[in-house]
């Protein structure tokens, strides 16, 4: 069947199976691969999107049911001001290692300081914890996301 | 190279950042080819079996098949780093579950895993060897009854299951009997997944020659190269391997995965055709950390000075060697743990059993003998009443001190390691520490360890570009750990130019010089050796064309940062890199290239001072030291474990990149942590029982402890590249031993096996 899908603003015509997850069409069908297929069981999130702003796993999100909700991923966040924080935190934190993680990492991260801008260190790790990271052990995450919410302060 | 220069211990970010933060990076799942077809595998039901027959007919029938090949379709050819046991594909046998037995290439990845499951296969089943005692038991089944004739790269002693063996003994067993105090114990550890977050996948493209271009998740093109042309039986040089970015390693991919399967569906299609593993695949048919028994005894003086150390482990290879023969070699090479002993002796079985191959992660059997030895430094400083640190501190290598069997040691930080952590950590005041609720206990720990990072043979090539800019070429893949980055500053700091004038060349068995691997801690050491070899080749052209342009001796030339080379002394007389390239492109000498292969040459063992049996390196070393500290709770209630607090300290010779190098020791915490607390992969019968991410379990941001603290300690190594040594694993190798240790301490009570679940640690705590 044809789907009307909108994806990070823009509405995309797909075609899709009933069983076919939102994470299969945004990579095989619009090539829009910054989410990653880690597990394809939910656990892993590293292919963590935002429906309806929230964050979802795109594995375990059937694209037909996603018609109708704004879907966002880390392509369509490229000129957000929070993302840009994120980016910048991330990249002098050294919070990147082998990069796997970090798409579905920062689309949470970005979700959690939409709704609480101010974070404590728990709250991050609690926010983040859906998201695994093999490399990192966790530590400069939580650090590059306190310091993008540093940034955002005026 | 002078101390001007400031590329060499800057906390840059990564050289490919930016890609990575804006999800551009890509991964192989992200490579899509013209034409591209998709593979599956179907694995077997049996752990060990003899295949009777295929039929493939029902698969050939689905719509959008294109092939479908099974071990009759494979030549008789076979792969192994160490032992040449294995095929591409199962042939004539299956031995363990889930081995491939059967592959498709179809139109799409759904066409190829429902015409994989529809390949029927008639197996004659074998008993299962499921144990390594199983597989030592007089009357086992045989699961290579070949393996005499198999092909070895040194003398394995295989023989029945057995499938190698090794021993290294040095000084008199008389020793034992001036020891005051004697520790014996027998240690079990659990097999641990990778957990690469990226499952591992190949994308294979055949052109109209028969020559392939492969791309994998990898961390070796030379090696994916060597496996796939020995498993299918094609010279080499008909396979190009590249390599995308690599979601991760810890030695799940170096050997190969599913490489030769890709390749034989490419050429039997003439499509490129990628497969990428399932999660479930990845867990039940890559490889995994071994499961060791091991007993050890170690025996010391009543001032608590060690004497004697004397380990026996017994490993489960699963059912091909892959790198096990490496890892039961380096456990026993490393079983002594980085102290002064008067005799120490070491040795090893490895057997085959009908398990998926266990094979290279990170620590590389180090883990597992440190969990027993250095529980067993702490027991001893427990009977004498000393602070266990005051123990390892009285019997530590010292500058200067040989390695167990003779090895050169080189530079030696661990003394600063271990003032350090107990700086850091407050160590004298530990008893003082309180819980942070009633109903836990808390307590403080330590532990010491070593590890290599020079091996094998590795190249470098520096080519300055026209406009003077650089491009290196080393064949070394990056798999998340940042050797791109640290490479560059290497290449930059040497040659005093900024670090974005240099760009690092993406490994390609066409153009990239060997390098054996990233692995065994080594690329920063090994091929940043051969990075400032090169660079200094460069230099030395640089300087003779210059010494042409100013009319000056070669000798009195010197390279100023920014890309400039000037008489010493006379600061108005240089020029650019960009003119003495133009020069050398356009009018004299041609291109300045510089190149520098090595292989990594200091002995293992000194036979003069050592019994060697089996060793498979004969030339290994350049060793890094570490010390860790943790701070622990355990619930009384529920037995859970929770790590409060950590201090790891390495000596890494120099760190070219802090960033990096905390970066290496938080992960390699954190990873440790899982190994110590939670993870292990269960087997129901011949089956992995938890191949999922549901049912295994690694620690999670808020399982991880937020004060890691990475402690740098830079004792330079003579001959390493600005002094540096690696640092990939030495902070995994004592998490398990510490946090037991700490354990021990807060319960009273020696845990023996990994991992201490809740459960194990009720229990030890109710005495059942």
């Amino acid at each position: 069947m044809t789907l009307a899908l909108s994806i990070n603003g823009r509405i995309r015509h797909v075609q899709a199976g009933l069983s076919d997850t939102l994470l299969t069409v945004l990579r095989d069908q619009l090539l829009l691969t910054a989410a990653k297929r880690g597990c394809n069981q939910g656990v892993c999130g590293a292919c963590t999107v935002l429906i309806d702003g929230r964050p979802q796993r795109a594995c375990l999100s059937l694209a037909a049911n996603c018609e109708g909700a704004a879907i966002t991923t880390l392509e369509g966040l490229q000129r957000d001001a929070g993302m840009a924080r994120l980016q910048k935190a991330f990249t002098a934190t050294g919070a990147v290692q082998c990069g796997f993680c970090t798409p579905g990492v920062l689309v949470s991260a970005h979700a959690l300081l939409s709704h609480n801008a101010d974070p404590r260190t728990d709250e991050i790790r609690a926010g983040l914890s859906g998201n695994l990271c093999r490399c990192s052990g966790y530590r400069k995450i939580a650090e590059a996301v306190a310091e993008a919410a540093k940034e955002a302060k005026p | 190279m002078s101390a001007t220069a400031k590329a060499v211990g800057a906390a840059l970010p990564r050289a490919e950042v930016r890609e990575k933060v804006e999800g551009r990076a890509q991964y192989i799942a992200d490579l899509y080819r013209p034409g591209m077809l998709h593979g599956a595998v179907l694995g077997s039901p049996h752990a060990h079996a003899r295949i009777k027959s295929y039929d493939i007919r029902e698969a050939l029938a689905v719509p959008g098949v294109h092939a479908v090949l099974t071990g009759d379709d494979f030549g008789d050819h076979r792969m192994g780093a160490f032992i040449k046991d294995e095929h591409a594909i199962a042939k004539g046998k299956v031995r363990y579950v889930g081995e491939p037995v059967a592959a498709v290439a179809a139109e799409t990845e759904a066409a190829a895993k429902l015409a994989a499951r529809l390949v029927s296969v008639e197996y004659e089943e074998l008993p299962a060897i499921l144990s390594p005692e199983a597989a030592l038991a007089p009357d086992a089944a045989i699961i290579h009854e070949d393996v005499a004739s198999y092909f070895k790269v040194f003398d394995t002693g295989s023989t029945a299951n057995v499938c190698s063996r090794t021993s290294l003994t040095e000084g008199d067993a008389a020793a034992w009997d001036r020891c005051d105090v004697i520790v014996e114990g027998r240690f079990a550890t659990q097999p641990q997944a990778h957990v690469s977050l990226e499952p591992c996948g190949a994308l294979a493209e055949p052109d109209a020659t028969g020559r392939v271009t492969l791309w994998s998740a990898n961390q070796s093109v030379f090696r994916v190269q060597a496996n796939v042309s020995e498993s299918l039986g094609l010279p080499m040089a008909q396979l190009r391997c590249l390599t995308p970015r690599v979601g991760a390693g810890f030695g799940n991919k170096m050997e190969p995965h599913i490489q030769p399967i890709a390749v034989k569906l490419a050429l039997a299609t003439g499509r490129p055709v990628k497969l990428i593993l399932t999660r479930e695949e990845d867990f039940e048919i890559v490889r995994a950390r071994h499961p060791f028994k091991l007993r050890v005894r170690t025996g010391a003086l009543k001032d608590g000075t060690l004497v004697a150390r004397e380990v026996e482990v017994l490993l489960d290879g699963g059912a091909y060697a892959d790198d096990s023969p490496g890892v039961l070699g380096y456990s026993l090479f490393m079983s002594p743990g980085p102290y002064r002993f008067q005799y120490r002796k070491a040795s090893g079985t490895l057997v085959y059993t009908n398990k998926l191959r266990f094979g290279a992660f990170r620590g590389f059997g180090n883990p597992q003998v440190s969990f027993a030895g250095e529980q067993q430094i702490d027991e001893i400083a427990a009977r004498l009443g000393l602070d266990p640190l005051a123990v390892r501190e009285k019997s530590m290598l010292r500058p200067g001190d040989k390695w167990f069997g003779g090895a050169e040691v080189g530079s030696n930080g661990l003394e600063e390691c271990i003032a350090r952590v107990k700086a850091a950590s407050g160590w004298a005041k530990r008893a003082e520490l309180e819980p942070s609720a009633p109903g836990r206990k808390r307590a403080m720990a330590a532990a010491c360890t070593a590890h290599i990072s020079g091996l094998l043979a590795t190249g470098a090539i520096v080519r300055m570009l026209e406009d003077g800019s650089i491009v290196l070429n080393t064949g070394a893949v990056d798999i998340g750990q940042g050797s791109d980055t640290a490479l560059t500053q290497i290449c930059a700091e040497a040659l005093m130019v900024p670090i974005e004038r240099v760009r690092l060349a993406s490994p390609d068995t066409d153009g990239s010089p060997y390098n054996w691997g990233t692995t065994a801690s080594r690329v920063t050491y090994t091929t940043g050796r051969a990075v400032v070899a090169a660079a200094l080749e460069v230099e030395k052209q640089i300087k003779q064309h210059a010494s042409e342009m100013l009319e000056c001796d070669a000798a009195d030339l010197e390279l100023r940062p920014g890309g400039r080379v000037g008489i010493v002394g006379v600061p108005d007389k240089a020029v650019s890199f960009f003119e003495v390239s133009a020069r050398a492109h356009w009018a004299r000498g041609g291109p300045i290239i510089g190149h520098n292969s090595l292989v990594f040459e200091r002995p293992s063992v000194d036979p003069k001072r050592a019994i060697a049996v089996g060793l498979p390196f004969p030339q290994i070393g350049a060793f890094a030291f570490g010390a860790l500290v943790v701070d622990i709770e355990i619930d009384e209630t529920t037995g859970k474990i929770e790590v409060k607090r950590a201090w790891s300290a390495a000596d890494v010779g120099r760190a070219i990149n802090p960033l990096a190098v905390e970066g290496q020791l938080e992960g390699a915490f954190v990873q440790g942590m899982g190994l110590a607390l939670n993870e292990e992969m269960v087997w129901d019968g011949p089956r992995l029982a938890n191949p999922t991410l549901m049912d295994y379990k690694v620690p999670t941001a808020l399982d991880s402890p937020h004060e890691i603290h990475s402690i740098i300690v830079e004792a330079p190594e003579p001959d390493g590249p600005f002094g540096a040594k690696g640092v990939g694993e030495i902070g995994i190798n004592v998490v398990p031993a510490a946090i037991a240790n700490a354990a021990a301490i807060a319960l009273g009570k020696r845990f023996n096996a990994l991992p201490l679940t809740p459960e194990r640690v009720l229990r030890a705590m109710l005495g059942k």
